[in-house]
């Protein structure tokens, strides 16, 4: 988990282009939209984009997106469990 | 009615940037676009990341405003207009975007697949929620943008506006923009 979470962080900088962040700053827990890492709609949909990219999964219910985005320790919750379903 | 002129200016060419007719600063000619925009970000600008996610037009136009702005405007943010022209309209970003659509379609570039989008970068930075337009023709119509503007100051729908010229594809780029106010305002 903490190799995935480590990943994650270093893809969300480089799809979300996050110039003034580095990975190793986003905590493992810290939100990423709003009052955290201060993300957006649009980034959102990149979030889904690198989803898809680098981990082949596709988010069937649009619903899921505010719980699985929440952290990147949601997001690696999800797609190890993705993974283990495959 | 009241006469309007040009009360301040911003050029961006070369690699230079100018503020009213005075070079503030040059970068190496050895960058690219893309090193320049970032080197004249962290020298005007800094601590506004959401300019990393822009395209280049919007940087463009954005650092224009940043310098031309560098005192806040004595207007409220209804009564600031933007009135911008171009030659190659959104095409840079139109042809990174095509690009990524053979693989995964880029949302963050998708957004910029529009010329006016530099106006609203603009409003966002600054506030400002006045009359806007973005003309796109080979060489900049003097006559109609002038024309334009004066209509919105006779209207009263503006009390000041910045216009003017913002253009790139691939690597060549150019920015004229001018801050229009009425001349009683002086």
């Amino acid at each position: 988990m903490e190799k995935l979470m480590a990943a994650l962080k270093a893809q969300i900088v480089e799809q979300l282009n996050l110039q003034e962040v580095k990975p190793e700053e986003i905590g493992d827990d810290q939100p990423l939209f709003k009052e955290g890492l201060g993300l957006d709609s649009i980034d959102a949909l990149e979030l889904i984009v690198l989803l898809q990219q680098n981990y082949n999964i596709r988010i069937a219910n649009p619903e899921q997106g505010p719980e699985i985005f929440r952290s990147v320790r949601t997001m690696a919750e999800f797609i190890t469990a993705h993974q283990t379903k495959q | 009615m009241g006469e309007v002129s040009i009360t301040a200016s911003c050029i961006i060419r070369q690699h230079r940037i100018y503020r009213n007719d005075e070079l503030l600063w040059e970068a190496s000619q050895d960058l690219n676009l893309q090193d320049f925009l970032r080197a004249a970000y962290d020298r005007f600008s800094g601590q506004y990341p959401k300019f990393h996610k822009m395209d280049h037009l919007c940087k463009l136009g954005w650092l224009a405003a940043e310098v031309l702005l560098k005192e806040p405007l004595d207007y409220p943010p209804a009564e600031v207009g933007l009135i911008l022209a171009n030659k190659s309209a959104s095409l840079d970003t139109d042809l990174r975007y095509y690009d990524t659509v053979k693989e995964f379609p880029s949302p963050a570039l998708f957004v910029y697949t529009l010329p006016n989008i530099v106006m609203g970068e603009i409003s966002i930075r600054h506030g400002f929620k006045g009359e806007n337009a973005f003309f796109t023709s080979d060489h900049f119509d003097t006559e109609l943008v002038m024309s334009y503007v004066q209509q919105l100051f006779d209207e009263n729908a503006i009390g000041a506006a910045l216009c003017g010229w913002v253009e790139v594809m691939n690597e060549q780029y150019e920015v004229i923009l001018h801050l229009v106010e009425k001349e009683n305002k002086l």
